[in-house]
């Protein structure tokens, strides 16, 4: 048994942190946040040169060919840089989408561009408050689209959508060039400015379907899955450097005669959180394995992964302002930031109470199998 | 990335299989395996020593121990392939953990070539048991607080105090026991460890009877116990150093079914109990609890796969190795409270022949406490943590410099 990632993963881990650390600091995400512009067009570039955006796209495509076990790794350092761009929805899910899904034609048309950095992806599934998949009102007919997606992460930047929509009396995936007429896209205010929503009009906007029709719902599910391991990864990236700025701070943080980090109630809350941390890690572990072997077992590991992760990313950024004290609640330091992307990543794909649900529905069906 | 065994982890694997097969009947799959009983019968005892010499006769016992002491010097990682084999048949159950996991490797660490020679062979053999002599009424996540004394006479130690918490005391032959020699001196400085004959004039054992009413644990009391100084392992007022050499040895939980099978039950109960007319898993609430237990029960089967992983590469165990114990105790404690929670009111019966799953709930339930408090409470494995993984300030002493005689202190017990 080997449950770890390779010397070689490693490295292009290594790789993406010092990559970050210079191009990434924590105020590249502040520049983000405290201004008008959606996300940082430099840091896109940059991470598209670095082959990031299509690493798990085939050469032939313009991609890097590495798998998903690299991309992770990626992922959790983008995470851990608060990194404002729109990786999570070009990455993990248009460009899975049309790996996955696309027809020879539609990968050669989209893939080297959204590798290149040149077209931006996003994933519109939501049609308002509740379910992420819930209701779905938005129908394609005739190869046109019509009906809103609200809320659409990086929705109001992408120059793709993939579109869950009514098709006869199913589903289908259907594939929307944003700059087409009868599309409006507007930027909503983002709980986390740092990160975009948007929101997509679409009326008899054409389209294209992407993979079979009539499925997709299981479609949009399946490809959810696959989103879910990766941002677990970006989320623990992230969980792990709140705890980390919050431990300097406590060991420096002076009170009643010595270092607030002395006091056995914050150790022990440091200590819970770094257990949720790492359960979260080896669940998404667990998740990343089933991801790049195709395993029917990701239907499981996947909702473990995405709970568990959202969970403790959403304690980290509670935790990380509740023991900076007063300053914690400052515009001026950065916990904010990470409190905020906490609370954007555990919503962007659902719900964890959604991924618990399905989580039970799917135990149960394997209980009964 | 991959669950996978080495060729020589595959080779070890059928070899052990091979010779299970041989030697004991296979598990029933919904079996689970034998826990060590509460006040074992002398016939489990016999058992578990039959079966001990067993496998050492012929190759299979302690072995991650040297060649030298009776093992089969194997890697850590073929010791946890053993273990999940031997899981799978119906055995004995192991009453060596401590002295093959704790009291053989500080033996190895710190005794003399004679004690070596003495002790170790035999207890690999299983035909001396061995049991541990540390926590004391008030000393017990405050070890080095002990005050059980071993004062000099002549050529040996004079032994007066009591013990409590001693696994396995009442059918044990020999003892290790961590003892103040020196009370002048500070707290850590004035001990010395000793091994101590259990069948000597002046050690009693008595059974603590516990809340579930089962009793695992002992008082041991020691009055005037003598014991020869070539007992002793390690230099006089050297025995905080021995200590930890045994408590480092304390298993990391590794390999464990993380609560898995468990869950399982649980599940099974939320079908079998109702609520608002219909099965209880059809309820919203006991869904999104049931998600939580399954994910906690997954990322600690996990975690024991990475640590598992580290050892196979060559890597030392690491305090992280805390979390398994630190989440696993109240988890278990935390699953049977809402176990019970399902029965509604029949949650306040405790009876075999009504309350579901033969009362394995409400067992549980009286039972997990103490697995929140052996071998390290929530709160010490929540401070080594904080202090040796993430590094934050150790907890502040009042009696460091002190001597020992002068440090204040309570007591715990009733008089």
């Amino acid at each position: 048994m080997n449950f770890d990632f390779s010397e070689d993963q490693k490295f292009v881990q290594k790789t993406a942190r010092d990559y970050l650390v210079e191009h990434s600091d924590l105020a590249v995400c502040r520049a983000v946040l405290e201004s008008e512009q959606p996300y940082d067009k430099n840091l896109w570039k940059g991470v598209a040169e670095m082959g990031w955006l299509g690493a798990v796209v085939p050469e032939s495509y313009g991609g890097a060919g590495l798998g998903h076990l690299e991309l992770v790794l990626i992922a959790e350092e983008i995470g851990r840089s608060l990194a404002p761009i729109p990786f999570s929805s070009s990455v993990y899910l248009a460009t899975e989408a049309l790996l996955r899904h696309g027809s020879e034609e539609q990968k050669k048309k989209y893939l080297p561009r959204l590798c290149s950095g040149d077209l931006i992806g996003s994933f519109a599934v939501a049609e308002g408050l509740g379910d992420l998949d819930g209701a779905v009102e938005t129908r394609f007919e005739k190869g046109k689209l019509t009906g809103t997606k609200l809320p659409v992460p990086d929705g109001d930047v992408a120059g793709l959508a993939v579109v869950l929509a009514k098709e006869g009396s199913g589903h289908s995936l259907a594939l929307v060039e944003l700059g087409a007429p009868g599309v409006a896209q507007t930027a909503l205010k983002s709980f986390d400015p740092s990160r975009s929503m948007g929101r997509i009009e679409l009326r008899d906007a054409p389209a294209d379907r992407l993979g079979e029709a009539g499925r997709g719902r299981e479609l949009a599910s399946a490809l959810l899955d696959r989103a879910a391991v990766m941002m677990a990864f970006e989320q623990i990236g992230g969980a792990a450097r709140a705890l980390e700025i919050t431990r300097e701070f406590t060991m420096n943080r002076w009170a009643f005669g010595r270092p607030v980090a002395s006091f056995q109630v914050l150790k022990h809350r440091m200590a819970d959180l770094y257990a949720a941390i790492e359960l979260a890690r080896s669940n998404a572990f667990y998740g990343a394995w089933a991801l790049s072997h195709d395993a029917p077992e990701l239907a499981i590991a996947a909702p473990a992964a995405r709970v568990a992760a959202s969970d403790a990313f959403q304690l980290a950024g509670e935790e990380m302002v509740q023991m900076h004290g007063g300053v914690g609640f400052t515009w001026e330091y950065d916990c904010h930031l990470f409190y905020r992307r906490a609370r954007w990543t555990g919503a962007a794909l659902g719900s964890p109470s959604e991924w618990r649900e399905k989580l039970i529905q799917r135990l149960e069906k394997q209980h009964a199998a | 990335m991959d669950f996978d065994d080495t060729p020589q982890e595959a080779a070890f694997r059928k070899k052990a299989r091979a010779w299970l097969e041989k030697n004991a009947k296979l598990r029933a799959p919904d079996d689970a395996a034998d826990e060590l009983g509460e006040r074992e019968d002398a016939g489990t005892i016999a058992a578990a020593k039959a079966w001990q010499a067993k496998k050492f006769d012929e190759g299979f016992a302690v072995l991650t121990w040297p060649k030298e002491y009776g093992g089969q010097a194997l890697s850590r990682v073929e010791n946890v392939v053993w273990n999940q084999e031997e899981a799978k048949f119906k055995t004995p159950p192991n009453i060596y953990g401590i002295g093959h996991g704790m009291l053989g490797p500080t033996l190895m660490a710190h005794g003399t070539p004679e004690q070596k020679a003495k002790y170790l062979r035999d207890m690999a053999r299983g035909q001396v048991v061995w049991c541990q002599l540390f926590s004391e009424p008030a000393a017990g996540s405050d070890l080095a607080g002990l005050r059980t004394s071993a004062v000099r006479d002549g050529d040996g130690w004079v032994v007066n105090g009591q013990k409590i918490w001693s696994t396995g005391a009442h059918y044990s032959d020999l003892g290790m026991i961590v003892t103040r020699t020196d009370p002048d001196a500070a707290k850590h400085a004035g001990l010395s460890y000793f091994i101590v004959d259990m069948k000597a004039k002046g050690v009693e054992v008595r059974p603590i009877k516990q809340i579930n009413g089962g009793s695992g644990f002992n008082e041991v009391f020691f009055s005037n116990v003598r014991v020869p100084d070539s007992n002793r392992l390690g230099a006089v007022g050297d025995g905080w150093r021995v200590a930890l050499t045994t408590l480092m040895n304390e298993r990391v939980a590794i390999g464990a079914g993380g609560g898995a099978g468990r869950f399982r039950e649980l599940m099974n109960l939320a079908r079998q109990a109702r609520r608002n007319g219909r099965p209880a898993l059809e309820d919203s609430a006991v869904r999104q609890k049931l998600a939580d237990f399954y994910i906690k029960s997954q990322g600690l089967k996990y975690t024991g796969m990475r640590t598992l992983t580290a050892l196979s590469q060559g890597q030392t165990p690491g305090p992280e190795g805390s979390i398994g114990k630190a989440v696993g105790a109240p988890l278990s404690q935390q699953m049977a409270a809402f176990a019970l929670e399902l029965q509604g009111a029949m949650g306040a019966v405790h009876a075999e022949d009504l309350s579901p799953q033969e009362g394995l709930w409400q067992d549980a339930y009286l039972g997990s406490p103490g697995i929140r408090i052996a071998g390290g409470t929530d709160e010490i494995l929540r401070n080594i943590i904080a202090e040796r993984v993430l590094r934050l300030p150790p907890e502040m002493r009042v009696d460091k410099d002190r001597p020992f005689r002068d440090i204040p202190s309570g007591s715990v017990r009733k008089a």
